[in-house]
């Protein structure tokens, strides 16, 4: 997936690194750090004296917005803007030390839909920022469809979300639009709203915000609210998301940028987290998702076509309880890789029984390669097999294998030879057999 | 350009990826193509010029460039791009030949191309007017007429799956594997074939969906058209309009993958890059809605894909829209095939008769075909068949420089050692290896470097001043005693011959200024005999219309010395026979004649 969220703090430290280039005529102090616990914020304090100077903000750094809703911005203590640095320390190791429930949609301020728990692990602290409303300002960009969308809005925080329609200006430019048009075209959308007065630095900020965007290779960038007085500029909030296809040409420009699992989502096991670090290292593909790892059917589909069709099937014939995960491996893997893939599988899919005492079911799928050795890829499956035989067996595995491409006789009987003499119930068919039919079979 | 190929068209291969080019060799032979469809191969980090391939039981030779720009420049007709660079570079390739043009269509292999660059770049080839296929996919093919890489697999699944003919189905499809399966389901419940894309699975291709199916709409061949989409994007609603405006009216049959994907959140990111559904309106699900209003037939799951298809192809046949195939003839590769130790693009001695460049010996040996020995050096060193004015000036050098009496170092050599009672053929080798820069290697320098001072615009005066910067005297100029008062009347002859039968003579028109200015300096610093022979062959060529690179080549790979070393041979030999014929003794330079100068090594 090429869009990739990233922390506040990232998204902050981004365009501090680059704010001269894009903003020459604002100030922006960039007084932000990021802890995971209270002792972290004293550290960082022996260096950063305005955390000891200055009146304090502290909220979680997790991908989630709705922070104030969920009453997880930290501004007050007996008054706004009162916040020590010592009652922001005590605060989040309140607030890190237990899980919490965060809700993602509201209806005014009650929420709606299920609450996530998760623990709180990352924190960004900054000064409080006294401002007027009038001073809040939004401003957004991404790409829709074929274009690149800007969002702006003279009014900034809560407002905008629930008034959208009324009151963001979107002007929409094409990616061959020179810098003088994107120019042109933003100074002539620049939201009625904001003050004459404040027209030109709006406009001015908005071009190199969105300059930003483009050059940084930003898929998302929201600043909500920015607040500007006169040349200084705070960053109240932001939410940002990385071209992460881009990352080659901006190791520079980003720096060191994590891609943090959302909150609530399960931390990815270590089997996926193998598949892809396993992924990141070969010219061919192999993509690992599960679903629902007590589950009874499990897939290994070659292509990023063919494993959605099995998966689309399984759902309509055996509906998705039964699914245990979604993958695929392509583009001509080793061997090797092969084997380490059809291995994790098999581990994950070997460790209980079926709890209704039913047999599991594994889904060796594929159509018709272009350029992949079917001999090759199955002869990794192959020794997969050999270790796993007993445990396969055990669960009552029924394999099912379909496939086509190069090579894809030998690869046949080969996989069938094999099971045949480690004991494991097989089904082997070739391209006369429609792609998903053994989908079919498989549930009969 | 209602057919993206045809049987004619040819590409240039972007990186030397060999099975992928050896697969469309085969198909061509398969299908009975006339030239390979790859013209060039661009290979930016390798020093070879060729790259064989096999053409059914025999080998070709596809040339290697380094550069896009050099591969278009020598196989102009390639207008097909087939870029196969790393989601690295494809980016600054496709850009480059859209700059170059003369490309209809680029297809691009690399998966992840930051998007920014990507939209950029389709959108450039857009307003070029160029097909962009891809990024992420495996390609395209005009079943019968050219075939992109790997698309189809293997030649066994291309002939099972009816992929070496036109059928009468439009295939339009984002995933590659499914691609083949749909060619094979299409083959066994319809006809095959007339035109298939796989557009890519990356989130922003070249052309999309409506893009290709408008194109087949207008293709006489494409008598209906099947399109497998996927959950993610709008790209499927385009189409939709287009039937609706009647801009699509062949029968439409469609699919989109990915239902499960409203299953699960978001987190789950089902297939392609370009599969993940960010509103109600790119599920699955709606499109395949969307599409079954709009009058497309959209089967009920992939499973029944096939008998829409069988339905759908029996009633265009019924009507006679659809008309029965004759199975054309095809050729079967080989199943073992051997490649060869090494190459001949000369002359060939399997026929009757053995040839020279194509000519059967006989039709260029005896006086009666009027052919002579400078015949015979076009077709085995150029492979060309030369006019008479040039075969003439061949021989007619080969004839001055046969032999220059026995003083210089080479023809004494050779008598040396004919005394010392060794063979013509150890005592001609021994004259021939004197030949070098210093004796005969005149006629090399005296090419290259006036070529190079010609080639930019130096004038006499700054020549010599370039020449003095080198540190060395300018090969070709001077003679011992010849003068222009009392000239070398072998150069007369030379240059008398050229101004009579060259079309023109540049280089030596230009020699003849940088002549005025030395003899000012010095009565005998004249052109000489080698500095008119290298001089005029860069013109000979120049007038046959060789390109200067390749007269640069001729000169770095020393074929202006070949020319002394055939002419010379003769006196040499004429010499060694001479001292065999005079049965002379061995020889002993006179010690008189040696200056001894040999103080005792020091210690050190």
């Amino acid at each position: 997936m090429a869009q990739k969220a990233i922390r506040e703090y990232d998204a902050k430290s981004i365009l501090a690194k680059h704010w001269d280039k894009y903003f020459p005529d604002f100030t922006y102090a960039y007084e932000t750090v990021m802890v995971q616990n209270g002792s972290e914020l004293k550290e960082e304090a022996k260096s950063k004296s305005w955390l000891k100077e200055k009146a304090l903000v502290a909220k979680p750094d997790m991908l989630f917005g709705k922070r104030g809703k969920n009453d997880l911005v930290l501004f007050r203590d007996a008054k706004p803007g009162d916040v020590s640095l010592a009652k922001a320390t005590s605060w989040i190791d309140e607030k890190s030390s237990n899980e919490q429930s965060v809700y993602f949609s509201f209806d005014g301020d009650t929420p709606t839909g299920d609450a996530k728990v998760d623990m709180l692990t990352h924190f960004v602290v900054e000064p409080f920022a006294p401002h007027t409303q009038e001073e809040e300002y939004y401003i957004s960009a991404t790409c829709v469809g074929d274009d690149d969308m800007l969002y702006m809005s003279a009014e900034g925080g809560m407002e905008v979300e629930e008034g959208w329609d009324e009151k963001v200006t979107e002007v929409a430019f094409s990616i061959t639009d020179t810098e003088e048009e994107i120019a042109k075209k933003i100074k002539a959308n620049i939201p009625k709203d904001v003050a004459k007065k404040d027209k030109e630095a709006f406009a001015n900020f908005a071009i190199g915000f969105f300059k930003a965007y483009r050059e940084l290779n930003f898929a998302y960038l929201e600043i909500n609210p920015f607040v500007m007085q006169g040349n200084k500029i705070e960053l109240l909030d932001m939410v940002a998301k990385l071209d992460d296809t881009a990352g080659f040409m901006m190791v520079e420009e980003w720096g060191n940028i994590e891609y943090p699992t959302a909150f609530g989502m399960e931390a990815k096991s270590p089997e996926v987290a193998a598949i892809e670090e396993a992924d990141a290292k070969t010219g061919a593909s192999l993509k690992l998702t599960l679903l629902k790892p007590e589950a009874r059917i499990w897939t290994m589909v070659a292509g990023g076509g063919a494993s959605v069709v099995y998966a689309d099937t399984i759902a309509d014939l055996a509906g998705i309880e039964d699914l245990a995960n979604y993958g695929e491996y392509s583009g001509g893997p080793t061997t090797g890789e092969t084997k380490f893939y059809a291995e994790t599988l098999l581990d994950l899919m070997t460790r209980k029984k079926d709890p209704h005492g039913r047999g599991k079911i594994m889904i060796i799928g594929g159509a018709i390669a272009n350029f992949t050795d079917v001999a090759k890829t199955f002869t990794g499956i192959i020794q997969a097999f050999e270790i796993y035989a007993d445990k396969m067996k055990e669960i009552d595995l029924k394999i099912y294998v379909r496939r086509g491409g190069p090579n894809y006789e030998k690869g046949l009987k080969d996989i069938k030879e094999a099971a045949d003499r480690l004991g494991l119930y097989i089904e082997v068919y070739g391209p006369e057999t429609h792609v998903t039919d053994i989908v079919r079979m498989a549930l009969a | 350009m209602s057919q993206l190929f045809t049987k004619s068209t040819q590409a240039i291969f972007w990186n030397n990826n060999k099975t992928a080019i050896q697969r469309m060799l085969d198909y061509d032979y398969t299908i009975k193509r006339d030239t390979p469809s790859v013209a060039a191969i661009v290979a930016p980090t390798s020093f070879n010029k060729f790259e064989k391939f096999f053409f059914g039981p025999d080998e070709v030779m596809i040339p290697l460039f380094k550069t896009t720009a050099d591969a278009k420049a020598k196989q102009p007709q390639a207008d097909v791009l087939l870029n196969f660079a790393s989601f690295r570079t494809a980016y600054d390739v496709t850009m480059e030949a859209l700059n170059l043009g003369g490309f209809k269509s680029i297809m691009i292999t690399a998966e992840g191309i930051p998007e920014r660059l990507a939209r950029g770049m389709n959108e450039f080839a857009r307003q070029k007017n160029v097909t962009v296929i891809g990024p992420a996919t495996v390609g395209a093919i005009a079943p019968g007429a050219f075939k992109i890489a790997n698309i189809g697999g293997t030649i066994e699944n291309i002939v099972n799956s009816k992929l070496h003919r036109a059928g009468s189905c439009g295939l339009v499809t984002r995933s590659g594997g499914l691609f083949n399966e749909l060619s094979n389901i299409i083959s066994i419940n319809a006809n095959g074939i007339a035109e298939g894309v796989a557009i890519g699975g990356d989130r922003f291709v070249g052309s999309v969906f409506i893009d290709n199916l408008l194109r087949m709409e207008a293709n006489p061949e494409v008598k209906y058209m099947l399109l497998l989409g996927e959950v993610g994007g709008t790209e499927e609603y385009k189409v939709i309009e287009a039937v609706k405006a009647g801009k699509l009216t062949k029968p439409i049959i469609a699919w989109c993958i990915g239902t499960i994907a409203k299953h699960y959140d978001s987190g789950v990111q089902f297939g392609h890059a370009g599969a993940s559904a960010n509103d109600d309106r790119e599920t699955a699900e709606a499109k395949n809605l969307a599409m079954r209003e709009a009058g497309i037939h959209v089967p009920t799951s992939f499973n029944n894909i096939p008998e829409i298809i069988s339905a759908v192809y029996h009633e265009l046949h019924a009507e006679g829209v659809i008309k029965d195939i004759a199975e054309p003839p095809m050729n079967v590769c080989p199943k073992i095939r051997r490649s060869k130790e090494f190459i001949c693009t000369i002359s060939d001695d399997r026929g009757d008769e053995a040839t020279y460049a194509g000519f059967p010996i006989s039709s260029l040996a005896t006086p009666d075909t009027g052919k002579g020995i400078g015949d015979v050096v076009s077709l085995l060193w150029f492979k060309k068949q030369y006019p008479k004015w040039a075969t003439d000036f061949i021989e007619t050098v080969m004839k001055t420089v046969a032999d220059h009496g026995p003083a210089v170092s080479g023809a004494h050599n050779a008598k040396v050692t004919a005394r010392a009672g060794k063979s013509v053929v150890e005592s001609l080798v021994t004259g021939l290896l004197t030949i070098g820069p210093r004796f005969g290697g005149a006629i090399d320098g005296a090419a290259k470097y006036f070529k190079h001072a010609d080639d930019n615009n130096l004038d006499p005066k700054a020549f010599l001043k370039y020449m003095k910067g080198e540190g060395v005297p300018i090969p070709g100029i001077g003679h011992r005693i010849k003068s222009l008062k009392n000239p070398d009347l072998r150069v007369t002859g030379l240059m008398n011959y050229a101004k009579d039968n060259f079309p023109s003579t540049p280089l030596l028109d230009y020699a003849r200024t940088v002549e005025a200015l030395t003899t000012s300096k010095k009565e005998n610093l004249i052109l000489n005999v080698d500095g008119t022979i290298g001089i005029l062959m860069v013109d000979m060529w120049r007038a046959l219309g060789y390109p200067e690179s390749e007269i640069d080549e001729f000169i770095e790979s020393g074929t202006l010395n070949a020319f002394f070393i055939v002419g010379r041979s003769i006196g040499f030999i004429g010499h060694i026979l001479d001292e065999k014929r005079l049965a002379m003794p061995m020889y002993r330079h006179p010690t008189d004649d040696i200056l001894y100068d040999v103080p005792v090594a020091e210690k050190i």
